[in-house]
């Protein structure tokens, strides 16, 4: 299996889904001849020219609206954000028009439309660079959130969010884009809406996504080495939730620890743990835990950034209390 | 094709299918059984039905809340546009949509929409989807003066321009942006001129003469068709009832309003049809038309079942 950065994964989702598929076109500003500020569309329009693989002004609500629109008249638009926290000057086309169309017409129109956009912080970008949004997007019924950590879910998930029909949030982030992995050659995609056990472990479950998923598994080597083994769930999808998967390793660790970028405040870790009461709170030896950033702009300088997001370090401590 | 003494009749019949279909909405409003709110059309018949009828069935369009009119001379359903505003499951969009989201993608309706200027970029949408598809269908997008205003219609102007999009913007310049003149919010009320400045070709024309706008739109979409770009038209015209019910018209004078009633454009169309030879007795024939299209929509209506409340979990997806 070749080994692959997580950008690069991207790239050849796109291509090979481009490929075969006329419908799909890209947006985006920057995307065309400088291949998106992290590289994601690079060479694309060599291969499929500046119609499908089209610059934007810099106008997201409008360009947002074009991709719902074309969505509608038969195309299958990948619409690129430069950033998530962008996504709030597009928000009325997001959540008012392209979450609610399908419903609000009974069904008679499909939005099948895609909506890229990197995410989170550990860079320095500052508070209007650095958000993380899936928590507040998740309250939006009518989404697909998918939030892939590895360069081989990038790859299988946007095959997946681009072939299905209805309008995905799919969520990278920045720090990722350089991380490598092995991806499978060939036609594969992955099913939206199933987690992932990426470490079994018979003491807690750690239930992560996106770049935290790997701060999680970082913290768990370690604490094998203390002597808890943890079990690292990685939800590649927001939504719908994969609750089942959860529930059954919590019945084998009766314990559980969510870590999320964004803020913890109304975040998708008190989500997963009010279900949890909801649906097995038997099955808990003892009170959940969640670990997100802490509620205040995310900040620039490093150790500002650090002590607000959370690290490998907060994960470790954040177990070793609940032994 | 020009409107033809013959077809300028069943425009006529459609406009009054238009104006009959609001009067009943507003007796069925006062008899409490329409939900929400109501934003009716009434004196704006012209724009809707010399816009839509000269563009085809498999163009695209987009409209808002005040759109009854442009849905009904799009083809919509005149039953199942009824069946809506009462929330029956027979509805255009089985109750879920209700008056200010009218969509019927079988005639090319994309959708009204109740945010002000939300639905131009699905226009301009649609128009890209048509050029990158290689065909020749356009796109029009409906929208009021107050629209002019807000950002994502100004993003939209650009985008349309620069990519060439077989669009046809058409504001419905009826002076008045809810309860507020629009001079007083808008630098340039003329708001073709501000199109002009994109770079658009644009025209002000006579919104209450179907005619008018008929040919107005039918010349923009041949030119949109063949690849000549965007188009702006403003039609002038004059919203008769309030903005929406239970609007107290404070803003404006009851002597302005039975003036702008002399120039409506039901009125000018049956003047122009016994012009052109039709007699008093066609122009009656054809409101009963219109006035038994509606009665059997409302009996559909009335009729119809209302959605069983496990529907309202359906269709958030497909
Ligand atoms: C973004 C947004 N802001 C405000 C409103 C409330 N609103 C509904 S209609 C309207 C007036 C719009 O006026 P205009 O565009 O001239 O259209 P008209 O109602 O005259 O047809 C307003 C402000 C809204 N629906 N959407």
């Amino acid at each position: 299996m070749p080994n692959i950065t997580y950008a690069q994964a991207l790239n050849e989702a796109l291509r090979e889904e481009m490929k075969v598929d006329p419908r799909i076109f890209l947006m985006g500003e920057d995307i065309g001849h400088h291949g998106g500020i992290f590289r994601v569309t690079k060479d694309l329009i060599d291969e499929f020219g500046a119609e499908r693989v089209r610059d934007t002004p810099i106008s997201e609500s409008s360009f947002v609206g074009v991709g719902i629109g074309a969505a509608m008249a038969g195309m299958r638009p990948v619409v690129e954000l430069l950033f998530m926290d962008f996504a709030l000057v597009a928000a009325d086309q997001i959540v008012n028009q392209a979450a609610k169309l399908r419903y609000m017409s009974g069904g008679t129109v499909s939005i099948p439309m895609v909506v890229r956009a990197q995410q989170g912080g550990g860079r320095g970008n500052g508070a209007q660079h650095s958000q993380s949004f899936e928590s507040w997007l998740a309250q939006v019924p009518g989404l697909i959130i998918v939030a892939p950590s590895t360069p081989a879910d990038a790859k299988g998930l946007l095959k997946s969010s681009i072939r299905d029909g209805n309008p995905v949030i799919f969520i990278e982030h920045k720090l990722l884009y350089n991380t490598k992995g092995d991806v499978p050659e060939g036609d594969y995609s992955i099913p939206i809406g199933k987690a992932e056990v990426k470490r079994d472990g018979r003491d807690i479950t750690i239930v992560s996504y996106s770049r935290t998923l790997l701060f999680a598994l970082e913290a768990a080597e370690t604490l094998s080495q203390k002597g808890i083994e943890a079990e690292v769930i990685d939800l590649r999808t927001i939504e719908p939730l994969d609750m089942n998967t959860i529930l059954e390793s919590v019945k084998g660790t009766g314990r559980l620890l969510i870590v999320h970028e964004a803020h913890s405040n109304c975040g998708l870790g008190a989500e997963i743990i009010a279900r949890m009461y909801e649906q097995a709170p038997d099955t808990l030896i003892m009170p959940p835990r969640r670990l997100g950033a802490k509620h205040v702009p995310i900040p620039v300088a490093e150790s500002l950034e650090n002590a607000v997001l959370p690290q490998t370090s907060d994960i470790i401590q954040a177990v070793e209390a609940m032994f | 094709m020009p409107l033809t003494p013959e077809r300028l009749q069943d425009a006529y019949r459609q406009m009054l299918v238009i104006r009959k279909f609001e009067e009943t909405i507003r007796n069925l409003y006062q008899q409490g059984k329409i939900r929400g709110s109501f934003h009716p059309c009434v004196g704006q018949e012209a724009t809707a039905v010399g816009g839509c009828w000269a563009v085809r069935k498999d163009d695209y369009m987009t409209c808002t809340y005040r759109g009854h009119g442009q849905a009904l001379a799009k083809g919509l359903d005149v039953r199942a546009a009824m069946a809506e505003m009462l929330g029956k499951s027979t509805g255009c969009s089985k109750g879920k949509g209700g008056s200010m989201h009218f969509t019927d993608p079988s005639v090319g309706l994309l959708g009204a929409n109740a945010i002000v200027a939300a639905g131009v970029p699905h226009a301009a949408g649609a128009a890209l989807a048509s050029q990158l598809q290689k065909k020749d269908n356009v796109a029009l997008a409906y929208f009021g003066e107050g629209a002019v205003n807000q950002g994502v219609f100004l993003e939209s102007l650009n985008l349309a321009v620069i990519w060439k999009l077989p669009l046809i913007l058409i504001c419905e310049n009826n002076l008045y942006s809810e309860m507020t003149p629009s001079h007083e919010t808008t630098s340039v009320v003329e708001t073709h001129k501000r199109a002009d400045g994109f770079g658009f070709e644009s025209i002000q024309v006579d919104g209450n003469d179907v005619e008018a706008m008929y040919n107005a739109v039918e010349s923009a979409a041949a030119k949109a068709r063949a690849g000549g770009g965007p188009i702006y038209i403003e039609a002038m015209t004059y919203r008769l009832w309030g903005h929406m019910m239970g609007d107290p018209e404070i803003y404006r004078t009851k002597e302005e309003v039975a003036k702008a009633k002399e120039n409506e454009p039901i009125v000018r169309c049956g003047k122009r049809l016994l012009e052109l030879g039709c007699t008093a007795d066609d122009l009656t024939r054809l409101d009963s038309e219109a006035e038994a299209i509606i009665a059997d929509a409302l009996q559909f209506a009335e009729s119809s079942a209302v959605p069983e409340p496990a529907d309202a979990f359906t269709d958030v997806f497909i």
